[in-house]
């Protein structure tokens, strides 16, 4: 392992804080974009149906 | 007979029938601070040592079973919409609501708190910090807990948002009360009681202005 | 009256900066995780440093969106903007989620150092309290059925939230010096060695960019969804 990721004794509250931020802000990323992919799905075809 | 005080007196006629909020506030009261010792033993010296944050918390739970309606009641028979077009101000109305309130509330809550010290062996050397803490912190949590049911009032079923919301602005109640109780027990001056007096005095003048804007909001659409 | 006026402008805008936002936010993140990770240990801490570079910038952001939140509510309320209700909105649930984060984060940093995960000192009890604050705010906004209505009221209560945020900080201050005899470890310590600033600053950068980028992607979304509904309502008028 290399050394700077080594964190030793406190390697079980290092990874976990940074695991757990990381899970957050990319859930929070794909939530973001999946609503906003879906509302421009949704206005398209609501646009598109009333030609 | 002004508005101001046929709205006050007929809330507190109200609120002191059998049934009423007053009562059930009361009750409430009792009961959380009867279940206490249940939860976490009955050893007189523990209870003497959380006694006065469990009293603390107790009344500011049973303050907040009278909230939701505070204004709802009368939003929803269209009393609120007479009340807007009588001479009464919005920050008249508020001011009213929150004081019947307390009147039917926090003031017999102070008054009763001295029995349940007594059941959870406080020092009677606490009881006079007791009740000026409570007398004073009451207020506030009448007039916090206004403008959040001026707010909520238009909600259905809001009766357990209003906790969610005003639970946390009570923060500072509950630590500068019980802080106070704690600071008498403990024999040393804290400056607790003059904080919450602070914050007391600022609660209640303000939050009339902020439940009257929160009223006209909700008459307005 | 729905102004298409100001919406159309910012989606134009944001349309043409949000990709130069995302590059930059991923290329600040790179280089604070090198830097996190490159930053010696600590003499006290150890290793256990580098959470302060994950920590105290979701904190940062915390207490930033909630500032931005009360704000953007003022601005809504006085000069009735309907994107400043909007951007209020779409603030609280990313300012939910980095309050959440700070507080794991800094039960994790802690845990080292206290011996549990949790400690009723000022700060962690603070950011508890505003995450309380938070989830009041989306669940007004979520209760009240008249979209105008439920603006202006979460407005109300952003601003005294926001009022009462110091008040509660100090008290909660007041609180921890009443009943915590021992010192507390202060995590940041008298002085940040320079060799710490550099990875928190390009973190805490990186974690207000990120902010803002998704910030800006949910006013479109929210926009997007307002056009929607006004073209049902139109299609079947």
């Amino acid at each position: 392992m290399p050394s700077f990721l080594d964190m030793g004794k406190y390697a079980a509250f290092v990874w976990p804080a940074y695991g757990i931020s990381a899970v957050g802000i990319v859930a929070a990323v794909l939530l973001t974009l999946r609503a906003y992919y879906n509302a421009r799905a949704r206005l398209s075809a609501i646009e598109q149906s009333a030609k | 007979m002004s508005a101001f005080a046929a709205l006050l007196a007929r809330d507190i006629r109200l609120a002191t029938r059998a049934g009423g909020s007053a009562m059930l506030a009361l009750a409430f009261f009792a009961a959380v601070a009867a279940l206490v010792p249940f939860g976490i033993g009955s050893e007189p010296k523990l209870l003497a040592r959380v006694a006065a944050g469990v009293i603390w918390i107790a009344a500011v739970l049973a303050n907040l079973l009278a909230l939701d309606r505070l204004f709802q009641a009368d939003y929803e028979d269209g009393s609120l919409d007479l009340l807007a077009l009588s001479p009464l101000s919005f920050e008249g109305v508020a001011v009213a609501k929150v004081a019947s309130h307390w009147l039917t509330t926090g003031l017999p809550l102070t008054v009763l708190s001295p029995l349940l010290a007594l059941l959870l062996h406080l020092p009677i050397a606490a009881y006079g910090a007791l009740l000026v803490s409570l007398l004073i912190g009451t207020p506030a949590i009448s007039a916090i807990g206004g403008v959040a049911a001026a707010l909520t009032l238009s909600i259905r079923r809001g009766g357990l948002l209003l906790p969610l919301l005003v639970l946390p602005l009570l923060t500072p109640v509950v630590i500068f009360g019980a802080g106070a109780i704690l600071a008498k027990l403990d024999g040393i001056e804290n400056g607790a009681i003059w904080l919450l007096a602070a914050f007391s005095a600022a609660a209640v003048l303000l939050s009339p202005f902020v439940a009257a804007v929160a009223l006209r909001l909700n008459l307005s659409e | 009256m729905f102004s298409y006026a100001n919406p159309k402008r910012f989606m134009e805008l944001s349309g043409h900066i949000l990709p130069w936002l995302a590059a930059l936010t991923a290329i600040l993140f790179i280089a604070g995780l090198y830097l996190s990770f490159a930053a010696p240990p600590d003499y006290q801490q150890g290793d256990t440093v580098r959470i302060m570079f994950v920590h105290v910038p979701a904190a940062w952001v915390a207490m930033m969106a909630y500032g931005f939140m009360a704000l953007a509510s003022l601005v809504g309320l006085v000069n009735r903007h309907p994107l400043a209700d909007v951007a209020a909105r779409q603030a609280a649930p990313l300012g939910a989620l980095f309050t959440a984060l700070a507080l794991i984060t800094g039960s994790l940093w802690g845990r080292p150092m206290w011996g549990t995960y949790w400690q009723w000192d000022g700060r962690l009890t603070s950011f508890l309290l505003l995450l309380f604050l938070y989830l009041g705010y989306i669940a007004l906004w979520n209760a009240i059925e008249n979209d105008v209505r439920a603006a202006k009221a979460a407005a109300i209560l952003a601003l005294v939230g926001v009022v009462n945020l110091p008040i509660i900080e100090f008290s909660v201050q007041w609180w921890t010096t009443l009943h915590q005899g021992e010192s507390i470890i202060r995590k940041d310590g008298p002085s940040i060695s320079a060799v710490f600033l550099w990875p928190l600053f390009v973190m805490a950068t990186a974690y207000t960019v990120l902010f803002f980028t998704l910030l800006i992607v949910r006013m479109r979304t929210d926009i997007l969804d307002r056009r929607a509904r006004a073209a049902v309502l139109g299609a079947n008028a």
